[in-house]
């Protein structure tokens, strides 16, 4: 069984995600590239600020 | 005959066949609406992406869903169908068949779900550029 870590999972969903939007949303591999890139770091981003908040809300 | 030639001759080739192939190839096949429309480089980056998850997935010991007693069920069987043939394939092998209360069990299950939604976006992909839409 594989069983990654909290984070890992969050890197491998956003990775795959991320190269998905970006092909299927722009039209040129520059702007795909952006774009993806983008979204994972939104992803990545939005992962460890709500991990933060959630960490804060429960102290 | 020229380059060019062959590549034009190709593409009216692509161009005359049935417009929903991409579509229903691409839905069934992880990026294979993009190889029919000659997009090497995108689809196997969709296959990759796509099956990569769905192992993931499954590799994480996550559940493929079987049946539609309620709502969540429904929702998560019709994401579960957009892998297309990966999912028949798995419910054949019997894989994801067993149902863990494990945080990382539950993770792979949303990774299953979700490589059929982007599947689903893939193979649209394909038929916008099949109908011209996207370039």
């Amino acid at each position: 069984m594989f069983t990654p870590s909290h984070f890992t999972a969050v890197l491998l969903f956003s990775l795959f995600a991320s190269t998905v939007f970006g092909i299927t949303q722009r039209e040129t591999p520059p702007r795909m590239f952006r774009y993806g890139l983008y979204c994972f770091v939104l992803f990545v981003g939005s992962a460890i600020v709500l991990s933060w908040v959630m960490f804060l809300i429960a102290r | 005959m020229a380059e060019a030639e062959k590549r034009a001759v190709a593409q009216k080739g692509a161009q005359d066949s049935f417009v929903f192939l991409p579509l229903i190839a691409g839905w069934l096949v992880p990026g294979a609406g993009h190889f029919l429309l000659r997009k090497w480089g995108r689809g196997a980056l969709l296959a990759i992406s796509i099956v990569c998850m769905f192992a993931l997935g499954l590799a994480m010991r996550g559940r493929l869903y079987a049946n539609a007693h309620d709502i969540l069920e429904i929702l998560g069987l019709l994401g579960d169908l957009g892998s297309g043939l990966l999912y028949i394939a798995g419910r054949v092998m019997g894989l994801g068949s067993e149902s863990l209360q494990t945080t990382v069990a539950d993770w792979g299950t949303r990774f299953i779900v979700v490589a059929g939604l982007l599947n689903i976006i893939a193979a649209v992909d394909a038929h916008n550029i099949r109908t011209g839409r996207k370039s």
